[in-house]
């Protein structure tokens, strides 16, 4: 055991034998292709049985010091090396934990009206979840990008899992182009790194040095590169597009999960191979996250499609999640460790329980799917009533979402929060008048987070069913309920015992910055977080929800023993209506409508207002992306615009084509004659 | 007898050359033919004076290789060809020949400037040569370019490769086996995929004329 083996395994090999038997699955799925009693009953359940291995191993992992190992595999003389530290173990532990409960609740979820073969998206869907976890595990450059790319495509053939719809396959090519564009720019990221290092593997490049130009360089193009799988701004165009076209499961993936490998390259790029940061990539890093988070949340509380509020709502996530990296990097640059822990904390706090409760709600969004046919918040509605676990397992999804204690959200937030108070310690004066601004901005997400959540839960759950159909909603079956109630329970878990997972971070702060919390919140009691010093401030989960259970059951108990206990049901606000239907009720655009008034200029809207005379009025309102209209659109005119150009070129004559050969070959010989 | 030898072999460098001028200005595709199955047989005859001054043995086999290939295979695939196309007149090139004789007079320089600096450093008996040979891939690259039918630019291209050979024979003693037998495969196999492609642009367009191509252009 001293040497941190049980039965004569190591860590790294528990997780490399998780991997490889999600890869056999992958193949069991190849061979029985069609047959979905199959994919449901086996191979998703023990998929999810793996996850669960593969957490263990990498919460073993994170207690233990790193592993390594090689894999010879790919090009010969060119082995994978891999290795297990406590960064990677951290984001192996959020996919195998957050890719059980997902790949439970899949089982459910398989119907046959797909147009994938079970089989087909089995293997898919088990590879992605493998290349995920070896993205994790390399330590070299080669086998990073290599898994990388594999990740990219699994899930993009995942995301055109129903290519029968136009709208699918386009929203699949802009993944595929924009997960491109990243790509290549992370490898001319490792590019120059490794130019100075003279080596490929992560080991060697943490060691080079890199003058203050090119570690710049290196630095934006990771972040370009790794931003564009992130969803940062302005590389965030596909995430809306694609969540909704991928099947659910997979869109719980990407959101929940794919994005935390983004975060992973960038703190494994910026705080690990390239150690020494300078303060303006922190300041660059925390305005884009800012930016990235205000704007997704402004979107996100406009939107009246299910996914398409969630997948806003993950944008603006990762823009928190960014932001306290960057706040990391900035107290980094300024050699405060201390401080630059508690803002990393923060973000990985941020990052673990997105991934929790993020798949928990677009999961939650499947099974609505499947039970009324409707994304479109416009037709739902009054589901608590038949559907009442998936109602509750969403609120409690909802709760962490908007970030309210004693759920995981809010501990995330508040540590964010707690970093910014620190800043007016910088040696920064620029930084120091500017930061509690934005600190301001941070408050105003989680403000509109909540509103977002509300529109979400409210219109879906609550009210009367704006369908006659959605009378005969089925609730989730059995395994469904199961994947649900894990991740949900996550959620809860991280939110009560904080302590216990930022003495879990501990050794993550530690490899990257040098400091962690772990020692400081180790010497309260585990019911009590304090992240810094008692006097500054201090949170208790647990005596909250303990109290707040207390005052409602005294609140229940006071209106039922000195008020009447009766329940009385009649019709709501009908203020003097001779009728009332259920589209009366206060809608999803109703409620996104004074957010689109206060953040007009954030908008790009059409509207059309139904005329008074008109028998059938109907009122629409489409909202587009400024980014779309003012920067891709003219990109793809001016790429067209090239190729056009490049297109005359070719005449179709075979004597204008030799001649260019001619001329080419002349030119060159005329160059080295030189 | 090192005298004799450079002497024959600029003898042939200059047969080289002045077959490439006369493929350039020939009309009459048979001709083309004579003149591509000379052209290899001076190809031969000099790779068998250098590997005879050198005392180099594997240069007598590319030799023997570039004979059975170039004068005798190819030579009679093309007079095949010819007889089963039917086609035996190259009715006009894209520019008049004066005019391309002029042109092949300035790559002719242009070549022996670029070949001047490498030849110095080449340890080659026959560096003197480099210049004839990286001219006579200009030629017949011109001669591809020039005609508009089909199989003299099929002979124009079997005509650069033997240049190219040349080339390498007199600035290194050849290319290594492994290469020459790949090229020679590759032209043999070029030659067959394109005596095919000619009878398929035949039966579509029912002409050689490559002009007929420019339809195949997607707009």
């Amino acid at each position: 055991m001293n040497d941190g083996r049980l039965a004569g395994l190591l860590a790294i090999d528990v997780i490399l034998i998780a991997i490889a038997a999600w890869l056999a699955l992958a193949l069991l799925g190849l061979v029985f292709l069609r047959q979905r009693a199959m994919a449901a009953r086996v191979l998703f359940p023990l998929g999810a049985a793996v996850g669960l291995l593969l957490g263990t191993g990498a919460l073993w992992g994170l207690a233990s010091g790193p592993q390594v190992a090689v894999l010879a595999i790919g090009l010969p003389g060119l082995p994978f090396h891999l290795r297990l530290d406590s960064l990677a173990a951290f984001f192996l532990a959020l996919l195998g934990f957050a890719s059980a409960g997902i790949s439970l609740y899949t089982g459910g979820y398989l119907r046959a009206d797909d147009d994938t073969p079970p089989g087909l998206f089995a293997f898919g869907y088990l590879l992605f979840l493998a290349s995920m976890a070896m993205v994790l595990l390399a330590a070299d450059a080669y086998a990073f990008m290599v898994m990388w790319e594999v990740m990219a495509l699994a899930s993009f053939f995942l995301v055109i899992a129903n290519h029968r719809s136009a709208e699918t396959r386009s929203a699949g090519f802009l993944y595929l182009l924009i997960a491109h564009l990243g790509a290549i720019a992370i490898l001319l990221c490792f590019g120059v790194i490794a130019v100075k290092a003279g080596d490929y593997s992560f080991a060697a490049m943490a060691r080079g040095h890199l003058s203050p130009f090119w570690a710049s360089a290196a630095f934006l193009l990771a972040l370009l590169g790794f931003g564009a799988k992130a969803g940062v701004l302005p590389l965030h165009v596909w995430l809306p597009e694609a969540h909704p076209a991928a099947p659910t499961p997979v869109s719980a993936l990407m959101s929940g999960l794919m994005l935390k490998t983004a975060i992973y390259g960038l703190l494994r790029v910026s705080l690990d191979l390239l150690h020494q940061p300078q303060w303006w990539w922190g300041a660059l890093l925390l305005a884009l996250g800012l930016a990235t988070a205000l704007y997704g949340v402004i979107f996100s509380t406009a939107q009246t499609d299910m996914k398409r509020l969630l997948a806003y709502s993950s944008i603006e996530n990762v823009g928190l999640i960014f932001a306290g990296a960057g706040l990391a990097l900035l107290f980094r640059a300024y050699g405060m460790d201390g401080l630059a822990a508690l803002a990393l904390t923060a973000a990985l706090y941020q990052a673990a329980s997105h991934a929790f409760f993020k798949s928990l709600l677009f999961l939650v969004t499947g099974s609505v799917l499947h039970a009324t046919g409707q994304r479109n918040l416009g037709h739902l509605g009054g589901l608590i009533r038949t559907m009442p676990w998936v109602a509750w397992l969403a609120f409690i999804g909802v709760l962490a979402s908007a970030g309210l204690p004693p759920l995981s959200g809010f501990v995330g937030e508040w540590l964010l929060l707690q970093s910014f108070l620190f800043t007016p310690g910088l040696p920064n004066g620029f930084l120091n008048m500017l930061i509690p601004v934005v600190a301001a901005v941070i408050v105003l997400v989680s403000a509109l987070a909540g509103y977002a959540m509300v529109k979400f839960f409210g219109v879906v759950f609550l009210g009367q069913p704006r369908e006659a159909s959605l009378a005969d909603a089925r609730d989730a079956r059995l395994l469904e309920r199961a994947g649900l109630v894990w991740l949900a329970a996550l959620s809860v878990a991280l939110g009560l015992v904080p302590t216990l997972v930022i003495q879990a971070i501990d050794p993550v702060t530690r490899l990257l910055v040098g400091a962690g919390l772990g020692a400081a919140v180790a010497k309260q009691p585990w019911w009590l977080l304090v992240p810094t010093s008692v006097e500054r401030a201090s949170y208790g989960p647990a005596v909250f929800l303990v109290g707040g259970l207390a005052a409602s059951a005294i609140a229940a108990l006071l209106v039922h023993r000195l008020y009447h206990a009766r329940l009385r049901r009649a019709a709501a606000w009908d203020c003097g209506h001779p009728w009332q239907t259920a589209r009366m009720q206060d809608s999803a655009e109703g409620l996104g409508q004074p957010i689109r008034q206060i953040f007009e200029p954030f908008f790009r809207m059409r509207r059309e207002l139904p005329d008074a005379f008109d028998a059938s009025p109907h009122y629409r309102v489409e909202i587009e992306d400024h980014f779309w209209h003012g920067l891709y659109l003219p990109i793809a005119r001016a790429v067209e615009f090239l190729a056009r150009q490049a297109g005359r070129l070719q005449q179709g004559r075979i004597a204008v084509y030799l001649l260019y050969s001619f001329l080419t070959l002349l030119v060159l010989l005329l160059l080295v004659g030189r | 007898m090192s005298h004799w030898i450079v002497q024959s072999l600029n003898l042939f460098a200059s047969l080289m050359l002045i077959l490439a001028f006369a493929m350039l200005s020939q009309r009459r595709i048979l001709s083309l033919i004579h003149l591509f199955t000379l052209q290899g047989l001076t190809v031969v005859c000099a790779t068998a004076t250098v590997a005879y001054a050198t005392g180099r043995h594997e240069l007598y086999f590319s030799a023997a290789l570039t004979f059975t290939l170039k004068v005798l295979l190819i030579p009679y695939l093309l007079h095949r060809l010819i007889q089963r196309l039917k086609v035996q007149w190259d009715v006009e090139t894209l520019i008049n020949i004066p005019t391309l004789m002029l042109i092949g007079i300035v790559l002719v320089v242009i070549a022996f400037n670029l070949a001047a600096p490498v030849a110095q450093l080449s340890a080659s008996i026959a560096r003197g040569t480099l210049g004839i040979a990286l001219a006579c891939v200009l030629l017949s690259f011109m001669m591809m370019i020039t005609r508009s039918k089909a199989v003299p630019q099929v002979i124009g291209f079997l005509a650069m490769e033997n240049a190219l050979f040349f080339a390498a024979t007199s600035a290194t003693y050849g290319m290594p086996m492994m290469v020459e037998l790949g090229i020679a495969l590759d032209v043999l196999v070029g030659m067959l995929i394109l005596g095919v492609f000619l009878f398929q642009i035949r039966e579509q367009f029912d002409s050689l004329d490559i002009h007929h191509l420019e339809r195949l252009k997607e707009d």
